[in-house]
């Protein structure tokens, strides 16, 4: 037992402070005249219980927690962070979501609010106070987190994946840059397996890397699993075409994409037996991160997705929004925690933590220094603005959101890619299940 | 405690209560007794299945309560053919896995049986792949069928058997191979195990005496081993069919029932539907069509133990 003195208080408010030192202090004297001038003011006594993704990047983390304590500091808030793993994000929100408790905030992949709209906290004012300050949200990322003219949650940013490619194999291909459409990226894709330095992206259930590029080869033939009605059109010609330019392209991968998951082509890649592949910055970071590879990253370079026939771009990329439940005892906090993640102060040096990992889905961060810092960096500043919403053009919601979930897609282009099933079995399948998700 | 009891209740029985005689109810105390008991069973047991069955007839959503559809989720499944894949991959993983697990589980069990030299050391050796927790062997094999770090594509590339990698886990047969491999590799220290104990209570003196008539060892196995570990085998077989069948952690952390569904099990499938996806009440359908699957395996190992000939042999009936 220790007595309350004046005196350990003091001691105290010390340790507060030196902590304070070794998040910045700058950043700890924004906090606390943020939190003095904020639309929100945090109650008092005020508790959030914060789950977010496990990170891939440690800097990332490091950011994210300075501000985690930079927040609590300034306003009194009790902070319980803690992380899952991407998979199990959704399930336990949705738990939190279905007995009411256990969690304040949920920070997600995908459409997650969309998933329980009527158990989220409506963030319009946090929404119109950061979109007037940083120049508007993106279109994609206003459609994920957007129900009529509610704001379900707020998009943090979105995950982009890019071509991340070898420059001395396409070089030897005869390709002086990156292919811009669909045929040049399947003469690339040839070119690559003849001279044994091929390319390879994931057919098999890999949640992130398989769903990002199947959506980008179907939306580029102007194929979509449903229309703005909602109406199922997934078996068409289009689909048809979308299918045989997929099965050339995997004939000409690296053998065993069909039992890929989302870290079987980073594994490759840096182990230098692929040369071309779409993932997030982590491979280039992790090889320039890694002095063995020094060649490796010197050699990795990035490049937009190519435009399919449609003539824009057409990729998916990963939206990573953030709900506050409308149980939460403390809905101030919760929007004031939210908006100060946004502000320019935190979210500048949270995006360099990231390394390239997040990029901002306000348009006013398309100037931050993170995307001009090393040039490879730049090509994942679009991802907000050239990915489709995760429907395509169809609703967002939990609908869409089921369907990306249950690989339908993904299962379509396997089935005709690996010979299990012929174009129209591999469409009928996918028009079927879809069919019952959209019912 | 009886004869105690009725002489102090007769004088009395004519004007008793109905409280008075229930009191000295021994049947009624009893019920008392067990109420612990069924209540565990009951909340434990008997409700989530219960509940599992009727999520299975509503259109319940993760997050959401759902509306009674009655059959509308196994009708949809009837016609789904990724079910019926998965049921046809349950079944051959089961069968296939939990007849060799048996093969090989029995050799080893008469192998360990026999005196050897360190013969504590290795039967304290084989149980190594039940030691090891289940999803780090997954991972372990996840990596050494992985298509381009295999360890086994790699020997054989530098043995110059080979010049490409093989495929493990991404041809949809060898998938099936790999999967059933690992869940053999994982499975057979039970089997070999449990029929060891199940060996040696087979008396010495009952081998002697077949030896001094004349018996050959396949004789000894046949006529003497054989009978009298049917009960043992009927057990330990109804288990590893059991685990075989609801197997998801082997399958989750290899190849999430990839590629094109090859090696989704009804199990995984279920997972993927119910909680990856989100659809409950579908999730539940395929999980609530694994019962009858399971209740039938149970009950010939019920009634093979209950009949005396599976346990003494021909023709003691």
């Amino acid at each position: 037992m220790q007595d309350f003195t004046r005196r350990t208080l003091l001691q105290g408010g010390t340790a507060l402070a030196a902590t304070g030192m070794l998040t910045g202090p700058a950043l700890f004297d924004f906090a606390k005249a943020w939190a003095q001038s904020a639309p929100w003011k945090a109650e008092p006594g005020a508790k959030l219980t914060v789950m977010r993704w496990k990170r891939f990047v440690p800097a990332e983390d490091d950011a994210f927690n300075a501000m985690v304590a930079a927040f609590k500091a300034a306003t009194g808030t009790e902070m319980n962070v803690f992380s899952e793993s991407f998979e199990d994000v959704q399930p336990k929100a949705s738990v939190a979501a279905n007995t009411g408790s256990g969690l304040d905030l949920a920070w997600g992949l995908h459409t997650l609010p969309q998933l329980f709209p009527t158990k989220v906290l409506k963030m319009n004012d946090v929404a119109d106070y950061l979109g007037k300050k940083y120049g508007g949200w993106t279109d994609a990322a206003a459609k994920t987190c957007k129900q009529g003219n509610d704001w379900l949650g707020i998009p943090v940013a979105t995950n982009g994946g890019y071509m991340t490619y070898r420059k001395s194999a396409l070089d030897k291909a005869g390709f002086k840059e990156f292919p811009k459409d669909f045929p040049s990226f399947l003469e690339m894709c040839k070119a690559l397996k003849a001279n044994n330095t091929p390319a390879g992206f994931a057919l098999g259930h890999a949640s992130g890397d398989g769903n990002s590029w199947l959506h980008w080869v179907l939306w580029g033939h102007g194929a979509y699993t449903v229309d703005q009605n909602d109406k199922i059109i997934i078996n068409s010609p289009e689909t048809a075409k979308a299918l045989e330019y997929c099965k050339a392209l995997y004939d000409s991968f690296i053998p065993g994409t069909a039992s890929w998951n989302d870290s079987s082509n980073n594994k490759a890649f840096l182990a230098g037996e692929l040369y071309c592949t779409a993932n997030g910055i982590s491979i280039y970071v992790a090889a320039k991160t890694d002095a063995s590879k020094k060649e490796l990253a010197a050699d990795t370079y990035h490049a937009l997705w190519p435009v399919g026939p449609v003539g824009k771009p057409t990729e998916l990329q990963l939206a990573l929004p953030i709900l506050a439940f409308n149980f939460t005892k403390y809905p101030n906090a919760s929007k004031a925690f939210v908006a100060f993640m946004l502000e320019k102060e935190n979210y500048e040096k949270w995006l360099d933590g990231a390394q390239g990992y997040l990029t901002q889905t306000l348009n006013g961060y398309e100037s931050a220094p993170i995307w001009t810092a090393d040039p490879k960096n730049a090509v994942f500043s679009q991802a907000s603005k050239r990915t489709l919403p995760a429907a395509g053009i169809g609703t967002v919601g939990e609908k869409a959101a089921t369907a990306i979930a249950d690989f339908i897609v993904v299962d379509m282009f396997a089935n005709y890619c690996t010979g299990t099933k012929d174009a129209k079995g591999a469409m009928a399948e996918a028009e079927r299940q879809l069919k019952r998700i959209y019912r | 405690m009886a004869d105690v009891a009725i002489p102090r209740a007769k004088p009395h029985m004519s004007e008793d209560s109905a409280w008075t005689q229930l009191k000295h109810n021994r049947n009624w105390l009893g019920f008392w007794f067990m109420v612990p008991a069924m209540a565990f069973l009951i909340f434990f047991l008997a409700y989530p299945l219960g509940l599992g069955i009727w999520l299975s007839f509503t259109d319940t959503r993760i997050g959401r309560v759902g509306h009674f559809v009655a059959t509308e989720n196994y009708e949809w499944l009837w016609d789904d053919s990724i079910f019926w894949l998965s049921v046809f991959n349950t079944l051959l993983y089961t069968f296939v896995a939990s007849a060799l697990k048996f093969a090989i589980g029995l050799y080893l069990a008469l192998l360990l049986n026999e005196n050897m030299p360190f013969k504590a050391m290795l039967r304290a050796m084989v149980l190594i792949p039940f030691i090891v927790p289940t999803v780090l062997s997954a991972l372990a094999f996840w990596w050494i069928f992985d298509s381009q770090f295999s360890i086994i594509s790699w020997s054989l590339r530098h043995l110059g058997i080979i010049n490409q990698n093989i495929n493990f886990l991404g041809d949809t047969t060898w998938a099936r191979i790999c999967v059933i491999f690992a869940n053999i590799w994982r499975g057979v220290p039970f089997v070999a195990i449990t029929l060891l104990a199940g060996l040696q209570t087979v008396s010495p003196s009952l081998y002697e005496a077949a030896t001094l008539d004349g018996a050959t060892r396949w004789q000894n196995f046949r006529f003497i081993t054989y009978p009298l570990l049917t009960p043992i085998i009927a057990v330990v077989m109804t288990f590893s069919v059991l685990f075989t069948f609801t197997d998801f952690q082997l399958i989750w952390a290899m190849t999430r029932g990839g590629p094109v569904n090859a090696t989704h099990l009804m199990a995984t499938l279920s997972y993927q539907r119910a909680i990856i996806a989100g659809q409950l009440g579908e999730g539940a359908a395929i999980s609530s069509a694994m019962i009858p699957f399971l209740l039938a395996a149970i009950m010939v190992s019920w009634f093979g133990l209950q009949r005396r000939k599976w346990q003494q042999g021909e023709n003691n009936d």
